[in-house]
């Protein structure tokens, strides 16, 4: 079990970043149930290497993300690893709310009228985030949105599930390498609620367990092997 | 949704074979049509468009699906950009579905997907970076290569949220057209991949064609 020896509480509709360091864990809980967290993983050392979730959901043949699963960059490596899940579903493939969407189904209140309390998007929150280390919007990609299930119909249609929400819902990601993480807390696109959804998240930070042999994410898929491979090569020298 | 093209290939302004592992980069004018045919069927047209405009304004796989509503592609679908403003609209296509969540091959991926072995393969990517690099005019690198369209791959959702490769739905001469809503760089990469059963192990050739507005 992973050692957490830092917690924080984001409030909904917040953004933050954070350099995560290779062998940490980082855990979310969805405090009220309902809560988003947007999500995007860069390698410090080359911010051009970036989540890709194409990448992410074909090598392991899946639309969802649940436990055992990898986050992928472009680069064929692994960020990190969905070692706890007791939510089943979070999406990556709907993007952000911008400030147009929020303004047309909640109001869009603005900072002068309700100071902190005003409906920020996740698309100007990852900008924020983003510009403190010198991307851009260029630089954004699809992102996850934990927390948020979108399933399909056969045609195709997207759907989401506001019933998958639950109080205390639990995510943790074992980084497998250095990643940069930029989140906000701003509402899933989808989601229909008749307010804006301002759901509290908190995150807690640690150590994670060494990844062993019988590793469930390293064995969940025979391309989880490679990419542990390939993460290997990026580290060799590195071992002290 | 299977609809018929009414343009005569006679008279396009612009007709240019895409052979495997090569890229197509052309500006599609706000009203033109542009048609991509999968000339042997089942081949991928791994897709990207830019606003010709401001480059740095490209195609959004996530805006494009969420705001029809289906993860899938084909007529009535309205492409948009990374603003979330409409670039094209697909007007006809006799496929009938098409993906845009596979993404494209790199070298880097293959090791993943295949073999550690695989990463001196031809991929989507390697073109891609080619096309921006050698037309660096557009100002566009590899933060401008998004998630793109596979024009001509059928790649299911189960109910359980699984990702399945399906044979292909296309075949021989089946073609996809959109009308530019905007003035559009199209940037085609025919994939060059060698791995995947979905085009039988053979990549085949594709065709591009442009009307101009009102032919």
């Amino acid at each position: 079990m992973s050692e957490f020896t830092y917690k924080d509480t984001l409030p909904g509709g917040k953004h933050w970043s954070l350099v995560m360091r290779r062998r940490t864990a980082l855990k979310l809980v969805d405090v009220e149930g309902g809560a988003n967290v947007g999500m995007l993983f860069y390698n410090p050392a080359n911010l051009l290497e970036r989540y890709n979730a194409p990448d992410t959901l074909k090598c392991q043949h899946t639309f969802k993300l649940t436990r055992g699963h990898c986050l992928y960059s472009d680069m064929g490596r692994i960020f990190c690893s969905i070692i706890e899940d007791t939510s089943g579903w979070h999406d990556t493939v709907c993007g952000n709310t911008t400030k147009a969407m929020v303004t047309a189904r909640w109001g869009g209140e603005s900072f002068q009228a309700h100071r902190n309390d005003w409906q920020q998007n996740g698309h100007d929150s990852f900008l924020i985030e983003a510009g403190k280390y010198g991307l851009g919007r260029r630089d954004l990609a699809a992102s996850v949105n934990w927390f948020s299930k979108v399933g399909t119909a056969e045609d195709g249609r997207m759907f989401f599930d506001a019933s998958a929400a639950r109080a205390g819902a639990t995510v943790v990601l074992r980084f497998e390498m250095d990643t940069l993480v930029l989140l906000h807390t701003c509402p899933h696109p989808l989601d229909p609620s008749p307010t804006y959804p301002r759901k509290p998240v908190t995150y807690e930070i640690g150590v994670a367990d060494p990844v062993g042999a019988g590793d469930f994410c390293l064995n969940s898929a025979p391309e989880n092997g490679r990419g542990f491979e390939n993460n290997r090569l990026f580290h060799i020298g590195c071992e002290h | 949704m299977l609809k018929e093209s009414l343009l005569d290939p006679a008279r396009a302004s612009f007709r240019k074979i895409v052979p495997a592992g090569e890229y197509l980069l052309h500006v599609v004018k706000d009203g033109e049509t542009v048609r991509i045919v999968d000339v042997e069927g089942n081949q991928a047209a791994d897709t990207l468009f830019f606003n010709a405009d401001d480059p740095h304004e490209r195609y959004s796989a996530m805006d494009t699906i969420r705001e029809q509503g289906n993860v899938y592609l084909s007529v009535g679908t309205t492409i948009r950009s990374d603003l979330c403003r409409p670039m094209l609209k697909i007007t006809a296509d006799t496929v009938g579905r098409h993906d845009t969540l596979g993404g494209a091959c790199a070298s880097e991926a293959n090791t993943v997907r295949y073999a550690l072995e695989k990463k001196s393969m031809h991929s989507c990517r390697d073109t891609y970076l080619l096309a921006v690099t050698e037309n660096e005019g557009l100002g566009l690198t590899k933060r401008d290569i998004g998630h793109n369209i596979n024009f001509f791959m059928n790649v299911p959702i189960t109910p359980d949220g699984g990702l399945t490769f399906a044979d292909g739905v296309s075949g021989p001469g089946k073609y996809v057209e959109m009308e530019a809503l905007m003035n559009v760089i199209v940037l085609i990469s025919n994939c060059p991949q060698l791995n995947n059963p979905c085009n039988a192990y053979n990549p085949t050739p594709l065709e591009v064609l442009i009307w101009n507005k009102g032919t």
